[in-house]
């Protein structure tokens, strides 16, 4: 689904201060039924992300935990956790972390390290306390943007999307080299695919092809540029980054340059003859 | 001089016995006794006459040429300024020279020389004694007295830094403001750091010390935006412009320095006071209000005079006497297409006939008197107008002034234009095309250290992003390179610490330059030894249309006057300003010798070798090949040599030479120590010798053109200068015989070694040096071979290339045409061919024992592309071969080595021991096997060279040459390859092993044992199955359904979680989209579900039932679960959750308690082998640790004791119990 600049806007509006719920994403669902529900989370939960990242959440972690405790202490059973998480804005699964660091920072002598805390956020039961685990795991499920099972669902999606690439790839006969042969190979960036012989889409000559399994919105098309899609041009040329989710039909400005944007597997492939008489 | 001119005139000595005097110092015996009579007496000044003769045309001629482009002339200086060399005694020269401007002429001379000056007119002076740029020692007398007044403030101050006189009183003043674009370029004073935009010898007497090099600019480089007072605003214009930052020599600056030395000569010079005055930016505009007066044969004066110099002058061209042979053209042009006669003062514009043969009446009198001559000149180089391009052609043939003095030259213009068939195509600057990653030369195997292969990649994306950025803002106003780029240009080259980093990056560097500047019609992004881009093999009609209309859109309207300064045009720029904004000298240290190593390569390039015998029409199809190929190495070459020597001399580079002879001789001291970054000497000879000056002459001019001022007073570069103005002398085009140079190649050689010779840096008087020293440099050729310059490597296109200022004649008719000069005239563009990329890039012969020698001798009568086929063949097989040794004896060696590995972590456990010691162990066993690879090699190279030149060669070969090419390629491949592999496949082997070392030592990890084998779908699957992201998140809506918070409405209906189940079959048996990440999700989140189950957590939709889900419907989904966890998961599914805290805490919640539901799970999972009793019973155990409600904790005790107290296999037992429709209560109530 590409959508224009002022389309996006218009439902990037809606998503302002919504807490990133299982119940609000079925309200936007509701105010734009025209869009899939992979676009209009794939949507929200950038658009979190970086509402989340430009606006400075200033939390008093001590002050949540003992708000936490206070409301734990009354009623262990209550959503205590995530309702203090729609309450100051925060994503729930990142205040989950923030409150179970502080936690075991309370009750342990030294700070937990990361990988026990992501472990922890990963399978609750880990976790020493009892009423903060139901917290965290409900934290966790209730979150539609951040939080392990969201992040294993996007990697899900991503790698789910590079296989039904890799299929269309093959049923086109063009033959290509996969992530995993060109790491084999020591390239230092690795597209999705690399072409072994290039072909045109839409009159543009594509060496690679990325495959992204997200909407292509402003931040995240401008992040992918500059860590990825320039650094596979830089070595290996022209190339098409296909957003399954759709973009923003702007983005698709560097055509002409080299980088061609698509929501969906091209069409119109021309391919090389080799038959020249 | 004047005196020979005179003799001439007087038909003492033929015209023919003048030039041979002045082509040769010794006497011909040709020569009529009574003319070498007459001309030994003038011996002495043999050397002087051209420089005379030139300079005297230009003054001659500056009355009806003041407006025009300037016709550059470089002053020969003194040969005093050359060290070593004594000035020797004072010529009467100059006062014969005097004798050409009496006494009545001196008045109307202050109003005509000044144009010429500005013109750049020439007056050679060289010879000892002769100062540079002044009038030598001559000018103590009478001549240079007389005409000191004549010019003003002038150059005489040149020696102080700022040269320059302005221009004298134009008595039309209309006519100067072509100065717009064609700035006066004696009329500009420069700063001290500027650019003296005239050659012209000044008449001033200079000092010994201002005898050395100065400041001076090509004259030639009119930029087109310039005003006549200022400096040429274009950094590139002036020789050092590059390698200043920007900003040094601001346009302000140069106003300042020119007022101040404006005001400076008003006093120096007050009876000029008014004419220098005059003089400003503010000139009158002209264009286009110039109406051209007509020329008529009829009017010509003179005529017997003007046709004997035509002659003369046409002979000095002819015989190369002349620096610059197309300079000499533009100025011939520019007599032809001159709009009409200043008035002098004395009026004296009538013809006199009384005095033909004398030169005290000036020798253009009229615009007749001009073009007249103009023609003669032209007739007489007819030859060299034949080859130029098909719009000059048409301009000359449609000259309406030729037609009416030439009819007949006119005929054979237009059957030349109507014959020429060559188009010259646009240039456009290609569009940056990134260098390709290459596994071979770019993978972690080629770094040092992780650290540097990473550093590398970021640098490698840093610098693309550079160039991309300057790509997109370089034309914009305002932008600076080093404002913009600078400071990440060198955060980036900082990061290059290791040696091999700068390798890396240079290569990067050099490959990117060539890619984007050496094909100029490119369609980018082709290199040499690559192949053409798709874009052209697809034949994309409408991109190509667009292209060209890019093309008009951004080619370049001038190139800046018939001798532009080196420039970097384009994207060159962008590579310039990166090698300064760098600033670093182990990239600049770097880059030269990767420049270096490549110019050799190239130089040395085999190219199309002779082909004497047939000329049919498969020789031309490999001739368009041949001459393709050797465009794209000469322009790669030019390219490479011209940031070699930009990089070379950058150090040494300054705005103006040393000041004083001391410092100079220091300073040649020190340089003349430093050895050359490229022996381009050697190179030169041994290009010479082998007869391929027509490859390393112009690249050697590119390199030498961006030398500094010290540069050509060094002996070795000195030396070098005096073989290329032998081999200039020697290149006459009107000799055609056998063994003689092509007639292009010839041309191109006399283009740019005429360009080189008007470069700012290049002394003045280098190029009429004594002849003796030239006479003493014969090269030895190997004369019985015929090399490149025999053949007709050059076409039109490539001498277009390389020397688009040829394309200034057609600029300066198509003015004349269409009535105004300069910018306008705008369909004129720089001109390239439109080569494509060039073959692959062929080895270098190899010439080893007589076998070689044979095979020599066997080409040497073939076609040339039979033998490039050959080679190409054995180095692509040769290359193949070791690929394919790489992929099948290499690659068994090295599961070889994983198997032997894994053996040998079985019998020593996991860690195996020290990886290095194993990686020991296992070469020793492998390394040996290593010799095989010759072996294979060998049958390889056997087994598949002959079927490939058998492909590539024409189908009628005859039987014996096909099978010697095969064998002969089957050789060469072989060698190759065993070469390498001899010396390599050690080391290939251990590296590819310690590879696999590590990758099974990390394959040996705990992750890795956990992954266990997993299985593909069936071979059935269509893959239809729900995506594992869809079920993962439909999983989850339960989870969060069921631990809340949740609206009312909200739940789960039965039917959607068996469904759910159903689905969660479907993916784990179809494998296709899933990865082990999302399988172990699923795996957790089903232990979630189960818990959830089992505490009857689950909001059930519908009617509002207190229990939940029914007990029979969580039964059957928990058996769903089990034989999913049995069945289908592959990933080891965490099933000690279910009785962890957490989740059996779940049960604490709900009341009554059932607890049947876990007990029932607890049975399955030891039944169906997913848990052992063991490992429950130890889950139980700790979960009495935990801290529960009292009567929660009693429960949980009765389970444990219940589960506990189950026989081992009580199959029946538990069966008939779980059929029981058990609750708390029947089960407490067993224990």
């Amino acid at each position: 689904m590409i959508l224009t600049k002022a389309q996006y806007d218009e439902i990037a509006q809606c998503l302002v201060s919504v807490p990133p719920t299982r119940q609000s994403l079925r309200k936007l669902k509701q105010r734009f039924p025209s869009q899939s529900q992979a676009t209009l989370l794939s949507i929200f939960s950038q658009e979190y992300q970086s509402m989340l990242a430009f606006s400075c959440h200033c939390i008093t972690t001590w002050l949540c935990l003992s708000r936490y405790l206070n409301g734990v202490g009354r009623n262990g059973a209550a959503p205590v956790l995530l309702e203090l998480a729609n309450e100051v804005d925060y994503a729930p699964s990142l205040m989950a972390r923030i409150i179970l660091e502080r936690f075991l920072q309370e009750h342990e002598e030294t700070p937990p390290s990361k990988s026990v805390i992501n472990s922890m956020l990963r399978d609750p039961s880990q976790i020493p306390d009892g009423v903060l685990a139901n917290q965290v795991y409900q934290c966790i499920v209730n979150d539609c943007c951040y939080g392990p099972l969201v992040d294993c669902i996007k990697h899900a999606i991503g790698h789910e999307h590079e296989v039904l690439l890799r299929d269309m790839l093959l049923e086109k006969n063009l033959s290509f080299l996969d992530e995993d042969q060109l790491r084999a190979k020591g390239y230092d960036k690795t597209p999705d695919f690399i072409l072994q012989v290039p072909v045109a889409v839409e009159g543009h000559i594509i060496h690679w092809i990325e495959s992204k399994a997200s909407f292509g919105d402003e931040c995240s098309h401008q992040a992918y540029l500059h860590d990825q899609f320039w650094s596979y041009w830089n070595r290996f040329g022209p190339g098409l980054v296909i957003y399954w989710y759709g973009f923003i039909q702007e983005l698709d400005c560097n055509r002409e340059r080299g980088i061609l944007l698509k929501a969906c597997f091209p069409t119109d492939i021309v391919t090389l003859c080799h038959s020249v008489a | 001089m004047a005196a020979v001119l005179e003799s001439l005139l007087r038909e003492e000595v033929s015209v023919a016995a003048a030039v041979r005097w002045i082509a040769r110092s010794a006497q011909s015996s040709e020569d009529d006794p009574g003319e070498a009579a007459a001309l030994s007496s003038l011996r002495p000044l043999r050397k002087e006459f051209v420089p005379f003769l030139l300079n005297f045309l230009r003054e001659q001629s500056s009355r009806v040429l003041p407006q025009g482009p300037p016709t550059p002339a470089k002053a020969p200086g003194s040969s005093a300024a050359l060290p070593g060399r004594p000035g020797g005694p004072p010529r009467g020269g100059r006062g014969a020279r005097s004798q050409l401007f009496p006494p009545t002429e001196s008045s109307s001379a202050a109003a005509a020389e000044a144009p010429s000056a500005r013109r750049g007119g020439r007056r050679r002076g060289p010879g000892p004694g002769r100062e540079r740029g002044g009038r030598g020692p001559g000018g103590l007398e009478e001549g240079v007295g007389g005409e000191s007044q004549l010019w003003p403030g002038g150059r005489r101050s040149r020696g102080s830094g700022s040269p320059g006189s302005p221009s004298l009183v134009r008595s039309d003043p209309p006519n100067l403001s072509n100065l717009e674009e064609f700035p006066p370029v004696g009329s500009v004073p420069p700063g001290p750091a500027g650019t003296k935009p005239s050659r012209r010898i000044n008449p001033t007497p200079v000092s010994e010390e201002r005898s050395l090099s100065k400041p001076k600019t090509c004259f030639t480089s009119p930029p087109i935006n310039c005003v006549p007072s200022s400096q040429p605003s274009v950094p590139d214009t002036s020789p050092w412009g590059h390698g200043l930052p920007p900003g040094c020599r601001s346009l302000q600056e140069e106003r300042e320095m020119l007022r101040k030395e404006r005001s400076k000569q008003l006093q120096q010079s007050p009876s000029t006071t008014c004419a220098t005055s005059e003089l400003g930016p503010p000139l009158p505009s002209w264009t286009g209000n110039l109406t051209a007066e007509s020329a008529d044969p009829a009017r010509v004066s003179s005529r017997q005079r003007l046709e004997l110099i035509a002659l003369v002058y046409s002979s000095c061209i002819a015989e190369n006497l002349v620096p610059n042979l197309f300079l000499e053209l533009f100025f011939v042009l520019q007599l032809l297409t001159a709009r009409r006669m200043v008035a002098t003062k004395d009026g004296d514009l009538e013809p006199s006939p009384g005095a033909p043969d004398s030169l005290e009446s000036p020798l253009f009198q009229s615009v007749h008197d001009c073009v007249f001559f103009a023609v003669q000149v032209l007739e007489h180089q007819f030859q060299v107008l034949s080859y130029l391009d098909k719009g000059t052609l048409k301009l000359l043939a449609e000259n309406e002034r030729l037609l009416c003095f030439s009819p007949a030259l006119q005929g054979r213009l237009r059957a030349a234009y109507e014959g020429s068939v060559a188009k010259v195509s646009l240039a456009m600057p290609p569009s940056a095309q990134a260098v390709s990653f290459q596994p071979e030369t770019d993978n972690r195997a080629n770094f040092s250290s992780d650290r540097a292969f990473h550093t590398f990649k970021k640098q490698r994306d840093v610098f693309f992003e550079v160039l991309r950025e300057w790509e997109d803002r370089h034309e914009e106003p305002g932008w600076d390179f080093e404002k913009g780029l600078g400071s990440r240009i060198r955060a980036m080259m900082g990061q290059l610490s290791a040696a091999c980093s700068h390798s890396h990056f240079v290569r990067l560097f050099q490959k990117q330059l060539l890619q984007m500047c050496q094909s100029p019609g490119g369609t980018g992004g082709t290199v040499l030894g690559e192949a053409p881009d798709v874009l052209s093999m697809l034949g994309a009609d409408k991109l190509g249309r667009l292209r060209r209309l890019q093309e008009r859109l951004v080619a370049p309207q001038s190139s800046g006057g018939p001798c532009p300064p080196p420039t970097f045009p384009g994207c060159q720029g962008f590579f310039r300003d990166f090698i300064l904004s760098a600033s670093s000298f182990q990239f600049n240290q770097h880059l030269m010798d990767s420049l270096s190593l490549k110019i050799r390569e190239l130089n040395s390039l085999a190219l199309p070798q002779p082909e004497p015998s047939d000329e049919d029409g498969e020789s031309d199809v490999d001739w368009q090949g041949e001459r393709r190929q050797f465009a794209m190495v000469l322009l790669s070459l030019r390219l490479l040599a011209k940031f070699l020597g930009f990089v070379a001399f950058l150090p040494y580079r300054g705005p103006e030479p040393p000041p004083t002879r001391e410092l100079q001789d220091s300073i040649l001291a020190l340089r003349s120590q430093v050895p050359p970054a490229l022996d381009v000497r050697a190179l030169l000879q041994q290009g010479l010798r082998a007869r391929r000056a027509v490859l390393t002459v112009p690249w050697l001019v590119e390199f030498l053109s961006l030398a500094d001022h010290i540069v050509p007073l060094l002996d070795y570069y000195r030396s070098i200068f005096t073989v290329l103005l032998h081999l200039h002398r020697s290149l006459v085009l009107s000799k055609e015989s056998e063994g003689e140079m092509c007639f292009l190649n010839k041309l191109l050689l006399l283009a740019v070694l005429g360009w080189l010779f008007q470069i700012p840096t290049v002394p003045e008087d280098l190029f009429f040096l004594e002849e003796g020293q030239l006479d003493a440099l014969e090269v030895d050729t190997v004369a019985s071979e015929l090399g490149l310059d025999g053949m007709p490597v050059v076409d039109q296109h490539l001498l277009y290339t390389c020397c688009p200022y040829i394309g200034e004649l057609r600029k300066l008719l198509a003015s004349w045409v269409s009535g105004s000069s300069g910018r306008s005239g705008g369909f004129v563009r720089k001109i390239t061919p439109t080569t494509t990329t060039g073959l692959g890039a062929q080895p270098p012969r190899t010439s080893q024992g007589l076998q070689a020698q044979l095979a020599q001798a066997f080409f040497h009568n073939q076609p040339p592309s039979l033998r490039r086929t050959v080679e190409f063949v054995a180095e692509r097989i040769g290359s193949n071969c070791v690929k394919h040794i790489k992929a099948t004896l290499v690659a068994d060696l090295v599961s070889q080595a994983e198997s032997l590995l894994q053996e040998q972590l079985v019998t020593q456990g996991q860690d195996g021991g020290d990886p290095a010691q194993l990686l020991e162990i296992l070469c020793s066993q492998l390394c040996p096997h290593g010799a095989q690879a010759l072996t294979q090699g060998r049958e390889f190279c056997q087994k598949k060279s002959p079927g490939a030149v058998r492909a590539l060669l024409p189908e009628e070969t005859p039987a014996a040459v096909l099978s010697s090419a095969e064998n002969i390629a089957v050789g060469l491949a072989t060698e190759k390859a065993c070469t390498w592999l001899s010396a390599n496949i050690t080391a290939l082997i251990r590296r590819e092993v310690k590879a696999a070392v590590s990758r099974t030592l990390r394959a040996q990890g705990p992750e890795a044992a956990a992954r266990g084998e997993r299985r593909g779908c069936s071979r059935a699957c269509e893959h239809h199955a729900p995506l594992p992201s869809h079920l993962i998140s439909e999983i989850k809506d339960v989870l969060s359904l069921a631990v809340g918070p949740r609206d009312p409405e909200e739940g789960v209906s039965p039917d959607h979680l068996e469904q759910l189940l159903g689905q969660l079959g479907q993916t784990l048996q179809c494998r296709q989209f899933l990865c082990p990440p999302a399988e172990q999700h699923l795996a957790k989140c089903s232990v979630d579900l189960a818990s959830l189950l089992v505490a009857d957590h689950i909001p059930v939709l519908g009617p509002p039932s207190p229990r939940g889900l029914e007990r029979g419907q969580a039964r059957r989904l928990l058996h769903v679960l089990l034989s999913l966890w049995k069945d289908d998961f592959q990933v080891p599914v965490p099933l000690q959750l279910l009785l962890s805290p957490r989740n059996v805490g779940l049960l604490a919640d709900t009341r009554p308690r059932e607890w049947d539901l876990l007990l029932f799970l607890l049975r399955e999972l030891v039944e169906k082998g997913l848990m052992g009793r063991t490992e429950i019973e130890d889950c139980l155990g700790s979960l009495r640790d935990a801290q529960w409600p009292k009567d929660f904790s009693e429960e949980l005790a009765t389970l444990f004791h219940l589960f506990l107290a189950e026989p081992h296999r009580p199959e029946p037992q538990l069966r008939a119990c779980e059929l029981v429709q058990t609750n708390r209560g029947t089960v407490l109530a067993q224990s």
